[in-house]
Parts: C-alpha cells; sequence; structure tokens
C-alpha cells in the first residue's frame, strides 16, 4: 500500500515535468503543423542527444552533492584529441578510447581535488572549465580540425534499427544510467553520500573513490559526447561546447534533482533535456529571435523549479 | 487547576500517506500548568504539538485559542499567537553564534535598520544569566556539544516569551544539573502564567515536573488525568496496553576471550593514554560527563577520527584503523549518538538506511538484489518492533524513537561483533528500551561484545559488566557495577 503510494509520489511530480513536455509539444504543434512531422521530432531528439547524456553524469554528480561546470569544455578537449588522433592515423577505435579516456581522466582529476583535497566541487570543476578549454587551444592552436571518414562520422549520421544513432546511444545510456542508479552500489552510495556525507561515511562507504568515480564519469561521457559532436558537424572547434554545462544543469533540475543533493531521477532529467530540446527547436521553427529564445528558457527553467519546490512543500 | 483554558483542540484527526496519526485527539492546557504528554514511540505526540505550532495541518478537528478558533497556518502564525515550540530536533543555524541564534529573526536594531551587535550580546547575556548558564554567548554553535545546543534552543524559546510553551524531549540529552536549571525556569515560567506541554520519555521527571498528564496511544488519548492520581506502573500500563516485567532484563551470557584491546590510545587534547579491554560476551559501560571524552573515544576507535598514538587489538590481531571502512571490516559497529546528522539518510527509505553498511550482502558483483534487501529490512523492522508502514517509508516520516531503532537495525544487519551504542536509548520509550535491553542481552549471549556509552546512570548501572567513567579525555576510574551507587559515578566523572 505505503509502496504504491511512494511511487505515486515519486511518479507525480515526474508526471508534472512530463505533462509539460505534453503541453509544450501542443503549444508548438498548433502553432506550426511541421513541429509534430517524423522527421522534426527525430531531429529534436538528435538535437537533444548531446544535451541529455551530458545530463547523465550531471545527474549523478549532483545527486551526490556536486556539481560540474567544467563539462562543456572537457568536451571541447575530448572532441579536439580524438579529431587530432584520427587525424594523425590512429584507428577509429583508439581514437574514440582516447577521447573517453581523456575526458574520464580530467573528471577524476576534479573527484581527487573534490575528495582529497576538499575543495568545492564549485571551485574545483571551475577551475578545470578553464584548464581543459586551455588545453583544447593549446592542441590545436585555436583552430579547427575538420574532415573526417565516412565511418567515424556514422556516430552521428548512422541509423540503427532505424534510429539515428546518436539517439540509440542517448536511449542505451539511460537505460544503463537508471540501472546503475537505481540498483547498483555505486547508484545507491551515490543518494547515501548526497544526503547525508557523514552517515554515509560512518556507514564504512569510502565515499573519496565513489566521489572521483562520479566525477569520471561525468568527464567520460563528455567525452563521448564530444565524439558525436564532432561526427556531427564533421569538425572539431577548441570553442565547442561553451555553455553546456549549464544546459546540463538546467536538465537535471527541470528533471526534479536537487541542487541539495540525495535525491533526482534519470527519468526526470531525461525530460528536463527533451523540454529544454524542443523549445529550442519550436522557438527556430516558429521564427522566434535568439534573444527572446534565451529569455523562454530561462524563464522555463525557474518555472518548473518553482512548481517542483511547491509540490514538495507543506504536508 | 488554577486559571483558565488558553488552548483546547477538539476533535483532532491527522492522516499521513498510509498512517493515521492522530485520531480524534482531544487535548486541554490550562493557564500555568505543565501538561505531560506521554505515549510509546511513533504514538503521535510529535505529530500534535507539531499542529499546534503550525508545522503540520490538521485534517480535520478544531483549536480554540483563548476562547477564540485559530487556524493556525505557519510556524511563523503560531509564533504570532505567542505559540513557542522546541522541536525534538534541534534547529539551530550552526554556522551563528549562540546571541545571533537567540535573537534570530528579532534582532535589535539601531535607527539606520542595521543589527545592533553590542545589544544582542547584553540581551543574550541577560538571558543566560536568568537561567544561570554558562555558555559564551558568542560561541559559535558548531561548537558546542548537543546538550549546549539543546540548551540554547529552550533560551531561544524562553526568551520570546510566549503565552504556550511546547518542550519535545527536551532534556534527552541533558546531564542532571543541566536539567535541573530547566525545570527551574519551567517553575519560574508557570508562575507567570505560560501553559506548557512537555513531552518526555523520563517517567520520573514527569512526576517532578508535570502537573496533568495525557497518555496517547496509537493516536488516540487513553487517559487524561492529574498527576497525583497515577503512578508509573499506572502511565506504563496506559503507555503500553500490557505490563513490563523487568526494567533491566538479567542475562547469562559467558564471558569469553578478548575481543578488543585499546592501548595507549592518544588524542592531544581529547584522549589521554586510554587503555582498556573488551571480552566477548561483555557489557562495558562508559560513562562520564558530557565532553568527558566518551564520544571522542568512540570515534577513534571506529576510525573516524584520527589518533596520534596507541594500538588497538582485535581479536588479538593488531588493525591499524585509519576508516570506518577499516572498523567495519575489523567487525566493529558504531551507533552514534546524533541519529540525524550521523547516523541516517533521511531522504532515503527504511529499507535503504538499514542495508547501508551491509549493501554488499546483500548485493551480487554490485547489483542490489532488490528482494533480499527487501527481507532484510523486514527481519529487523520486525525484530526490533520499528513503527513503520513498510520498508520503503522514508526514516525522515518516522517518529523520533523509531529513527533511532533504524540506525540500531543497520548495525545489527550488518553482523558486527563489536558494538559501540552511544546514547542507544535516546529519546526511546519505556517499553522500546526494554526492547533494547533485551536484544543487548541477545547479543552477547551470541558472544558479541558491547560498549554502551550512556550518560544515565540506573541504565549503566542495570546493564553493564564493568563500568568506566571517563574525565578529562582520561580513564578516571573501573568499578563493578554489582556494589556501587550513582553518587560514586558521578563523583568520579567530576575528578573529585
Ligand atoms: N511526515 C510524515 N509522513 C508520514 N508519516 C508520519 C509523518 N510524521 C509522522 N508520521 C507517522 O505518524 C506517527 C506518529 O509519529 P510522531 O512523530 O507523532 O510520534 P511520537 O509520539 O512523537 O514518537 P517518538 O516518541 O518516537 O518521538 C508515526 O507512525 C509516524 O511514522
Ligand atoms: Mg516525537
Amino acid at each position: 500500500m505505503l509502496l504504491k503510494d511512494k511511487m505515486a509520489l515519486n511518479y507525480k511530480r515526474q508526471l508534472g515535468t512530463l505533462l509539460g513536455l505534453i503541453a509544450l509539444i501542443g503549444i508548438f504543434w498548433i502553432s506550426t503543423p511541421y513541429f509534430l512531422t517524423v522527421s522534426n521530432l527525430l531531429n529534436i531528439t538528435r538535437q537533444t542527444s548531446i544535451n541529455a547524456i551530458i545530463a547523465i553524469g550531471m545527474t549523478f554528480v549532483i545527486i551526490s552533492g556536486g556539481i560540474d561546470l567544467s563539462v562543456g569544455s572537457i568536451l571541447a578537449f575530448a572532441g579536439v584529441v580524438t579529431a587530432g588522433s584520427l587525424s594523425a592515423g590512429v584507428p577509429i577505435f583508439f581514437a574514440i578510447i582516447i577521447g573517453m579516456l581523456l575526458g574520464f581522466f580530467c573528471g577524476a582529476v576534479n573527484g581527487l581535488l573534490i575528495a582529497w583535497g576538499h575543495l568545492p566541487p564549485f571551485i574545483s570543476t571551475l577551475g578545470m572549465m578553464s584548464i581543459a578549454r586551455g588545453g583544447a587551444l593549446l592542441f590545436t592552436g585555436g583552430r579547427p580540425i575538420s574532415g573526417f571518414s565516412q565511418s567515424f562520422r556514422v556516430f552521428a549520421e548512422g541509423r540503427f534499427l532505424s534510429v539515428p544513432m546518436p539517439v540509440f546511444i542517448m536511449i542505451l545510456l539511460y537505460i544503463l544510467g537508471h540501472f546503475i542508479l537505481t540498483r547498483t552500489k555505486l547508484g545507491r552510495y551515490t543518494y547515501a553520500m548526497g544526503g547525508n556525507e557523514e552517515a554515509a561515511v560512518l556507514s564504512g562507504i569510502h565515499v573519496k573513490l565513489y566521489k572521483l568515480f562520479i566525477y569520471g564519469i561525468s568527464g567520460m561521457l563528455s567525452g563521448l559526447a564530444a565524439i558525436i559532436l564532432t561526427a556531427r558537424l564533421n569538425s572539431a572547434q577548441p570553442i565547442a561546447g561553451i555553455m553546456y554545462e549549464l544546459d546540463a544543469i538546467a536538465a537535471t533540475v527541470i528533471g526534479g534533482t536537487s541542487l541539495m543533493g540525495g535525491e533526482g531521477t534519470l527519468l526526470g532529467t531525461l525530460i528536463g533535456a527533451l523540454i529544454m530540446g524542443v523549445l529550442r527547436n519550436g522557438l527556430n521553427i516558429m521564427g522566434v529571435s535568439s534573444f527572446i529564445q534565451q529569455t523562454i528558457i530561462g524563464a522555463v527553467i525557474i518555472t518548473a523549479v518553482l512548481i517542483d519546490m511547491m509540490l514538495k512543500k507543506r504536508k | 487547576m488554577p486559571g483558565k483554558i488558553i488552548l483546547e483542540m477538539r476533535h483532532i484527526c491527522k492522516k499521513f500517506p498510509g498512517v493515521v496519526a492522530l485520531d480524534d485527539v482531544d487535548f486541554q492546557l490550562y493557564e500555568g500548568e505543565v501538561h505531560v504528554l506521554l505515549g510509546e514511540n511513533g504514538a503521535g505526540k510529535s505529530t500534535l504539538i507539531k499542529i499546534i505550532s503550525g508545522a503540520y495541518s490538521k485534517s480535520s478537528g478544531a483549536m480554540i485559542l483563548e476562547g477564540i478558533p485559530a487556524d493556525i497556518q505557519s510556524p511563523g502564525h503560531a509564533l504570532e499567537l505567542g505559540i513557542g515550540t522546541i522541536y525534538q530536533e534541534l534547529n539551530l543555524v550552526s554556522q551563528l553564534t549562540v546571541a545571533e541564534n537567540i535573537f534570530l529573526g528579532r534582532e535589535p536594531v539601531n535607527k539606520l535598520g542595521i543589527i545592533d551587535s553590542r545589544q544582542v550580546i547584553r540581551n543574550a547575556r541577560n538571558v543566560l544569566a536568568a537561567l544561570k548558564v554558562e555558555i559564551d554567548p558568542q560561541a559559535r554553535v558548531v561548537d558546542l556539544g548537543i546538550a549546549q545546543q539543546q540548551i540554547v534552543e529552550i533560551l531561544k524559546a524562553i526568551s520570546m516569551q510566549m503565552k504556550i510553551l511546547i518542550l519535545d524531549e527536551p532534556t534527552s540529552a541533558l546531564t542532571r544539573q543541566e536539567i535541573e536549571k530547566l525545570f527551574d525556569t519551567i517553575r519560574q515560567l508557570k508562575e507567570k502564567g505560560v501553559g506548557i506541554i512537555y513531552i518526555s520519555h523520563r517517567i520520573e521527571e514527569i512526576f517532578e515536573i508535570g502537573d496533568r498528564v495525557t497518555v496517547l496511544r496509537d493516536g488516540r488519548v487513553v487517559r487524561t488525568s492529574s498527576i497525583d492520581a497515577v503512578d508509573s506502573s499506572d502511565l506504563i500500563r496506559l503507555m503500553v496496553a500490557r505490563e513490563l516485567k523487568e526494567h533491566f532484563p538479567k542475562r547469562k551470557a559467558m564471558i569469553g576471550a578478548e575481543a578488543l584491546r585499546v592501548e595507549h590510545l592518544t588524542r592531544t587534547d581529547v584522549l589521554d593514554d586510554i587503555n582498556f579491554a573488551l571480552q566477548k560476551g561483555e557489557i562495558l559501560g562508559i560513562t562520564g560527563l558530557m565532553g568527558s571524552g566518551r564520544t571522542e573515544l568512540a570515534r577513534a576507535i571506529f576510525g573516524v577520527d584520527g589518533i596520534d598514538s596507541g594500538n588497538i587489538y582485535v581479536n588479538g590481531k593488531k588493525w591499524v584503523i585509519d576508516s570506518p571502512r577499516k572498523a567495519i571490516e575489523a567487525g566493529l559497529g558504531y551507533m552514534t549518538e546524533d541519529r540525524k546528522l550521523q547516523g541516517l539518510i533521511l531522504k532515503l527509505s527504511v529499507s535503504k538506511n538499514i542495508s547501508l553498511p551491509s549493501l554488499d550482502r546483500v548485493s551480487n558483483l554490485g547489483i542490489i538484489m532488490t528482494d533480499s534487501e527487501q527481507q532484510l529490512a523486514k527481519r529487523y523492522i520486525q525484530e526490533l518492533q520499528i513503527k513503520t508502514t513498510g520498508p520503503d517509508q522514508l526514516v525522515q516520516s518516522l517518529s523520533g524513537g523509531n529513527q533511532q531503532k533504524v540506525v540500531i537495525a543497520k548495525w545489527l544487519a550488518c553482523q558486527s561483533d563489536i558494538f559501540i551504542f552511544d546514547e542507544p536509548t535516546r529519546g526511546i520509550d519505556v517499553a522500546a528500551k526494554v526492547e533494547i535491553y533485551q536484544l543487548m542481552n541477545q547479543l552477547v549471549a551470541r558472544g558479541a561484545s558491547i560498549i554502551m556509552i550512556s550518560s544515565e546512570l540506573p541504565e549503566v548501572i542495570g546493564m553493564s559488566d564493568r563500568i568506566l567513567v571517563m574525565c578529562h579525555g582520561r580513564i578516571n576510574g573501573e568499578f563493578d557495577p554489582s556494589n556501587i551507587l550513582q553518587e560514586e559515578l558521578l563523583k568520579c566523572g567530576l575528578g573529585i
């Protein structure tokens, strides 16, 4: 009986965000019939996939009680290094591994500084945001690296079971991420340390190690997103990914994850990312100027979180 | 009864998903009386006062304040109406000073609207002096012990000059002397006609300070009566609806080989050359005043705080315990005195809290086997009679005493064989206390050993096989509980 109540409560909140998403889609559909065509919907999910993938790592980090501002810069760094490796003739498989490992490494350095150096996550990842960006610029001398083989571009252009490759990867990662978060020790400890770090330590959890891991995963997912972006643009830019951290944070909090840590779901984050994607796409199709778009997106973030907080309030 | 009724609650009901916490409760409070609320853990005491103080809204019923129907909207509203509350959980801003906390939201300001911090400190000094409390008004709350924090909380409410003052287990963390001071203050407030609602699990205390008592059981009022008309066994019977046998059940555990030995444990300014051994099947009581180093000793053994020198042997083998992880590996379990800050993840469910230190037992290759986890939780919910709607209830919505039981369950599930219990029965009702004592007996009968840190001298004497008394970070004496008086332990704890 109670399990049902609790699930009802949990899903009611997600239902709210889901209804928001549906309402948005409805509004855009009425305004421009083109919006609800298959090709545009695929377009939206494809555009959303990069932010959605980064937001998986962000959700882990935020649930654990932290924040990661460096994801956009890590994306750029990993992107140019992968691209550079490809240009230097490194086989695709290894180039991808290099990019993702670099992402993991940058993230793990964040985790190291936070867990063992006791730096606030905001500071540590702010520093890394600058370091990784600098790394990307240094690596390329500031110029983009372009032109890749068709077999690399499959990561953006290809399809699997007629689903665009990036969307396929995204869905796979969400299923995996959801499983990890809800059913594994790593996931449980993520909630535990975000909910009460001291109690987690006293329960014998190696909080430091898990932090290193969580930030590492966040960096690695940025590296993966970099590969998709590079393949899509057929070019790796050292200035790619600027402000991506804010989009990922927005998707996470719209999805109901508390910035205080200790609670949140990946299902919510996915809906949050889709809301962001639908908004951008719909406003574009309607020809709304990008200045106004910014304002509207900001207002949506605030409204979503306000509603969420009101739902949580007084018993 | 002196004076007139200032607060009347009629037919109050409060429903939470899955529980009826209050069922048709009638309650009256007179001017100048101390009205005690009594009941088992989860009986609904805190819920009732949270409705009075505006923290919860009632599902139905009426509330009449000084003859006028009142609909209290929020804690702020209740304060405006003259109802002050001290909750079971502390609610201080830890980074602010004592004075700033006492006058939070009521800071005296100068003409420019700037806080007059000297005035704040002066006012705080007056309040502290009135209660004869020796706490530096400029100390930050983080640097105080729990007892002192509790006193600050009490001072804060008293300084607001309320018509109604509600105290939810104010004494659970206080020493005898501090309780004395609190009672003096309560008597002063009574003189002024303040109506006081008082919750405590310490029955002796109730006869000392109470005028009337209302006993709750499962959300209903069982009886309201004058204190003079009942005795403690009546009250216990009303609370638990059955006879309680012995208060400190006797056990027959075999004292066996050495389980834990601590040699020359030292931490500068905190612990000074601590030596003791603990046998299998033994309960070792450690007592002493607040701040004598008892909790610090537990934290050092459990690897929470580093030590400067000293050795720890578990089952004869030397262990370097530099983290709680290591301690758990060595077979130790540590139940902290402050459950909310150190023991529980409030946003997680009962089952997730119980399984936290022993996830390895219910997982395979890092994947949690949900069924085993639920079974583990159900087993301990049953064994400790935790009052909950099920393993998936969030810990934050359990009553205080039941939260405490979840912490105990956590370490039982972990199958440790050396337990450190720091104030294990704080905030726990009389019946549950006996259950916990019985449980400790079962544990030692199985060959486990227990270090029980406690300020409750009767409990220390009743339950321990041996008693250590700490004072200023040292072990000041060792006693045999079979022939010792409380006074001797107290003296030893004071270092005289
Ligand atoms: N926010 C909540 N959500 C759901 N159930 C709740 C909530 N608050 C209290 N309850 C339930 O209501 C019942 C009464 O709880 P309450 O806190 O009033 O007990 P209590 O008498 O104060 O016990 P204790 O002596 O342990 O503090 C309990 O079963 C508790 O689980
Ligand atoms: Mg209570």
